[in-house]
């Protein structure tokens, strides 16, 4: 299946992955007006140092951890598509204690969050691929 | 094939999920003494406080056995009979297997305490119908003694604390949450619970109980409406009496596997090895538990599967104060405080962590002791500081993020 990779050599460390995340998740039509005046909490995150920059969001596990430890069965794997049931989720955060990637996060809405490759959003592409001015976030198959 | 499985809960549940990786054909029979749909055994404590419905305490969806072509039986598993093959049920019916999986959970451990049997409103606190039961009494003007300052006396303390007058915690343990907790961290959560309006009473223990009175090793008394019983659990071993390697828990390897054949057991009536000790421990949380049955249970089936990764790890929240710890303690130590984090570290492996209020990327931790990472292959000082994947080198970086996911 298709999974969002990340090629550190291209990254501008620009952030607008984060920003383009935080607009899909908004529901709103207009990005300045959605992200206005707002500290936005995207699902993909920028780790940067000393010049080097990369994008961090879910790998999509195979063998997901978060999915095998989360205590409600609010996670779980779909066509090789790990999502969230905030109905289910109760913030235990045993996630975040599992994902060796750091890629579950709080959320603002008494849920985790993470990346869902934006298949709530019904876009072909995420929007941190599109968003990303340098082709360091591509969206494609890889073995 | 045949497969039955004893117990439906998360050890129970992921066997046979594994099971169905491989076969998608045998028959799998899960029996539960309990008479319910698989539930989320730690949010008990959430059906008290309002946060969950009993619906939304499935573990899997409404149609999880149907789905899976799985037989839910309500029984009690009462005798193995190894040698036929064949488990004798409470109701007097049997049941034959090819392969069996004991995942018969732990039992709440009742301590023999003098005038307990004179104490009325007492209650354990693991399953469903505890909660219901505990319920029941809960009355705005009542006083709740509960014994045992662990991960199931505390979070039960949080699901009810709004629904009584005055809860008392007392634990022999000179600290709070001891299992997961060092001093000062344990001072802080402390000071957080106390905030919110629950009292300890610790380093104490009670020397008899007087219907509704606590009389304390030292003297002291306490009175109480209710008692709650949370000292700590004991591994369901019993089944496998005189057929398999027991300790403390039933003995089982990497691959699942008991002692005899064809019996495969997990969860929390399992005793199992701690690699970040490298301690054989009963190690009674969900997480493992899941994962020890997956991998019994694509065993079974015939596939192959090891979980050899088993360690403590807990991440718990009271009234919204976050904590995450794994491992074991031993080392040296790197501490912050502000955001309270310490790591424990020795032999250039990463041994154990806390983490109290910011919790943000644990599992970056988490990894390092669960992988045995030689700390001088990352970027230890910056990992310390700031978890995340800047600490590995930039080689390790492209297979994490440019493929080869786990």
């Amino acid at each position: 299946m298709k999974r969002v990779y990340v090629n550190e050599k291209w990254c501008l460390g620009c952030h607008l992955c984060e920003y383009y995340c935080a607009f899909a998740g908004s529901n709103e039509k207009d990005m300045a007006r959605a992200l206005k005046d707002i500290k936005i909490n995207p699902k993909i995150k920028i780790e940067e140092k000393d010049g080097v920059s990369f994008a961090v969001s879910c790998r999509h596990c195979r063998e997901p951890l978060c999915v095998k430890c989360c205590i409600t069965g609010a996670l779980t794997i779909s066509d090789g598509v790990i999502t969230i049931n905030k109905d289910k989720c109760v913030s235990c955060y045993t996630c975040i204690l599992s994902c060796p990637y750091g890629a579950v996060s709080p959320s603002n809405d008494g849920a985790v969050q993470k990346c869902e490759l934006c298949v709530r959003t019904a876009e072909g592409t995420p929007a941190c691929v599109r968003g990303c001015p340098n082709g360091a976030i591509v969206f494609e198959e890889r073995g | 094939m045949r497969y039955v499985i004893i117990g439906n809960s998360a050890a129970g549940i992921g066997a046979a999920e594994g099971i169905r990786q491989i076969d998608r054909h045998g028959e799998i029979t899960i029996i539960t003494n309990e008479p319910h749909h698989t539930y989320s055994r730690p949010l008990i404590s959430y059906l008290l406080l309002g946060k969950v419905t009993e619906e939304k305490m499935k573990y899997r969806g409404g149609s999880f056995y149907a789905e899976n072509n799985i037989r839910l039986l309500h029984s009690t598993a009462t005798e193995i009979d190894a040698g036929i093959k064949q488990i004798v049920l409470s109701d007097s019916g049997f049941i034959s297997y090819d392969k069996l999986l004991v995942a018969a959970g732990s039992s709440a451990f009742v301590p023999p305490v003098e005038g307990l049997d004179t104490v009325k409103d007492k209650f354990t606190f693991m399953s469903l119908d505890d909660a219901r039961k505990l319920d029941e009494v809960l009355v705005q003007n009542k006083r709740v003694l509960i014994i045992g300052a662990g991960l199931v006396g505390l979070k039960c303390a949080e699901g009810i604390l709004a629904r009584v007058s005055q809860i008392t915690v007392l634990d022999l343990a000179p600290r709070i949450l001891s299992s997961i907790l060092d001093d000062d961290g344990a001072r802080l959560v402390q000071n957080h619970l106390e905030s919110k309006g629950i009292a300890f009473r610790l380093s104490g223990s009670v020397k008899r109980f007087e219907q509704n009175t606590a009389v304390l090793d030292g003297g002291d008394t306490i009175s109480f409406d209710i008692l709650v019983l949370a000292v700590g659990v004991r591994p369901n071993t019993a089944l496998l009496n005189g057929i398999a390697e027991i300790d403390r828990g039933i003995i089982i390897n990497e691959k699942s596997e008991t002692s005899a054949s064809d019996i495969y057991a997990a969860g929390d009536c399992t005793q199992t090895l701690d690699v970040s000790s490298g301690q054989n421990k009963t190690m009674a949380l969900l997480p493992n538990a899941y994962m020890q049955g997956e991998c019994a249970g694509i065993n079974m089936a015939g596939g192959e599967k090891s979980f050899d990764k088993a360690i403590p790890m807990n991440a718990i929240g009271f009234f919204g104060l976050h904590i995450i710890t794994a491992g074991h303690y031993n080392g040296e130590v790197y501490a912050e405080n502000e955001n309270y984090k310490r790591l424990f570290y020795s032999d250039n492996k990463l041994n154990g962590y806390i983490l109290i209020g910011n919790v943000e990327k644990a599992g970056i931790y988490t990894s390092l002791i669960r992988e045995r990472t030689p700390l001088d292959t990352i970027d230890f000082t910056l990992v310390c500081k700031r978890p995340g994947l800047m600490a590995f080198k930039k080689e390790d970086r492209t297979v994490k993020l440019g493929g080869g996911a786990g």
